[in-house]
């Protein structure tokens, strides 16, 4: 267990991660700029006066960076809290169906060449769908036991794999690669960072008061009844929560794999299983390596861009794999 | 640990039901449990103990009847304030993601902090003790994972005790511990009684162990029947093999009573 200061301590030292992720992806680029042009750029007063720079990095770079940082630390929140509600490791925020429902919103209007405001709402409209699916038919009997309402979502979710290929088959040549990119999660859609900020700020908000109480209903509903947590309740705000993370998360980048399977494990195993430090923690390590993944997916082979659903699975995959590997030295306390 | 001699007494349950998928198992059941006190239970498997034993710690409603704890009923206490005031052994325990034993035992100071509180020396020592009451002192740092099945009973004890209730229900407190630490685990109980005046209700199997420690007995028919007194009357040869559907003798040496399997 980390003493409080050590646990301040971490978080500070990941939120300095973050911010120097940001501030590599501001400079980054086909125009690639010092840090000092960085600086100029954002606190310079008139357009005039910071000129192409100032309009790349505040039109362009610095609202994705956000954007990123927000959609990764939603993702990786949920996908603790979704470890947390189903008591299983492999729990991700996609488990429960949601980003299957926001595909098949968001397929369904690109198909059909909507305009990326309906693309958002179909998404926004299909994860919240898939939600209230899986939690009806889940809670049906009012015995809600984490198997079942992990067998609603994984049932859920193939149906909606099943929709989606069926869009993808079905699709003309032209749409066909926005909407693969979208599966694959991309943030150049991503036009506002404020309602993933936003979400996430709040989010936070509402879920760190509880830290205690989850990580007792990690151990077990009964021992977390024992001890005075409100098990009912709590296992409902979290499913919410953790539901509404996701779909604002996919609304704005498609969806993203492994953030938020692979970083609450990256936490875990670098700083033990404290959800006090856990959650935040990974919404830190989850957003700087979304940001990080992305100023990369658009570096590497520039102009092209990557989608970096695959770029976030290509670096989180070693790197769980060396902590997994790697005996765990806890006994620090 | 503070001692309570207020009036109303740690556990009373008044014309209580318990039942499990519409199978009535204990029926009108009355019972007052105060500090100092160590009542046990027994009966067959699936007579009902652990259901009871969860519903007198408000974890699950009654069919009928009612549970007051501390002279109120659950309704009336937040949870956390009920966690305060009794804390229950549960018969198995999981653990998905990994912890130490420290952490464990730890865990037990949850209602006694506040929302944004973090465990402090005091709560450390506590848990220390705790672990060395449970003979576990050494083992602070150690994975749970890689404890023993004994181990990890003596440490679901301990923080129990780290939870520093009034009063202890204990579901099969002694499963997997050998006899040194059997008879540990019941002294321990009895210098609870002693010193601190809690109550214990405890989910036990062997009837000399019963006999030996517990003051009081409750015998669970799994038919709705039930009786209870002190352990010296309700536990016979002839109550005990009606209980398990099993013929038993008495021993006699001296003044103490033993029971075998016939």
């Amino acid at each position: 267990m980390p003493s409080r200061r050590r646990a301040l301590l971490i978080l500070l030292l990941l939120a300095v991660t973050a911010l120097a992720s940001v501030a590599v992806s501001l400079a980054a680029g086909s125009l690639p700029l010092s840090l000092g042009e960085v600086l100029r750029a954002l606190t310079g007063r008139d357009a005039g006066d910071v000129g192409l720079a100032g309009e790349v990095v505040r039109g362009l770079r610095l609202p994705r960076a956000l954007a990123g940082l927000a959609c990764g630390g939603l993702l990786a929140l949920a996908g603790t809290l979704m470890q947390v509600l189903l008591k299983n490791p492999l729990a991700d925020p996609y488990v429960l169906g949601i980003s299957g429902g926001a595909s098949v919103g968001a397929l369904f209007a690109m198909l059909f060449g909507l305009p990326l405001l309906v693309m958002h709402a179909g998404a926004f409209a299909g994860a919240l769908a898939a939600m209230l699916l899986v939690f009806g038919l889940a809670h049906g009997d009012g015995s809600w036991t984490q198997t079942r309402l992990l067998l609603t979502g994984v049932i859920v979710a193939a149906g909606c794999g099943a929709l989606v290929a069926l869009m993808l088959s079905v699709a003309p040549e032209n749409r066909l690669r926005g909407m693969l990119f979208w599966l694959m999660g991309d943030l150049s859609q991503a036009d506002s960072p404020w309602p993933g900020l936003v979400t996430l700020v709040l989010g936070l908000a509402c879920v760190l008061p509880f830290s205690r109480d989850l990580g007792l209903l990690a151990r077990g509903e009964l021992a977390a009844q024992i001890l005075g947590v409100p098990v009912a309740r709590l296992r409902l705000l979290i499913y919410a929560l953790a539901s509404l993370f996701t779909a604002v998360a996919v609304n704005s980048a498609g969806s993203i794999g492994f953030i938020g399977l692979i970083v609450p494990h990256l936490v875990r195993l670098a700083t033990g299983n404290d959800l006090r430090l856990l959650l935040p923690a990974s919404v830190l390590a989850g957003g700087t390596l979304l940001v990080a993944a992305d100023t990369l997916a658009r570096t590497i082979v520039a102009p092209q861009q990557l989608p970096v659903g695959v770029l976030t699975a290509l670096l989180g995959v070693p790197a769980f794999l060396y902590l997994l590997s790697r005996q765990p030295q806890r006994g620090a306390a | 640990m503070t001692s309570t001699l207020s009036t109303s007494p740690l556990l009373a349950a008044h014309q209580l039901d318990v039942a499990v998928s519409g199978k009535t198992l204990v029926r009108g059941l009355d019972l007052t449990l105060r500090g100092g006190e160590t009542l046990a239970i027994l009966g067959r498997n699936g007579s009902g103990k652990t259901t009871l034993l969860h519903t007198l710690a408000g974890l699950r409603p009654a069919s009928a009847g009612t549970v007051k704890l501390c002279g109120r009923p659950y309704a009336e206490h937040a949870p956390r304030a009920a966690a305060g005031l009794r804390g229950l052994l549960a018969q198995t325990q999981s653990d998905a993601f990994p912890a130490s034993v420290l952490e464990t035992a730890l865990i037990g100071r949850h209602p006694h902090l506040g929302r944004w509180a973090w465990e402090g020396a005091a709560d450390e020592r506590i848990a220390g003790e705790a672990l060395a009451a449970t003979g576990l002192a050494g083992l602070e740092q150690r994975e749970v994972h890689t404890l023993s099945g004994g181990e990890r009973q003596r440490l679901a004890i301990a923080t129990l005790l780290t939870q520093q209730p009034q009063l202890y229900l204990l579901d099969e407190p002694l499963a997997h511990l050998d006899l040194s630490h059997q008879i540990a685990m019941l002294e321990l109980v009895q210098r609870y009684t002693g010193d601190c005046r809690a109550g214990f209700v405890i989910v036990l199997h062997d009837m000399n162990l019963a006999l030996r420690y517990c003051r009081r007995a409750l015998l669970l028919f799994g038919d709705g029947r039930w009786r209870e007194g002190p352990s010296e009357e309700v536990l016979t040869a002839e109550s005990l093999g009606e209980l398990y559907g099993h013929p038993l003798r008495e021993l006699r040496d001296g003044a103490g009573r033993y029971f075998l399997a016939a």
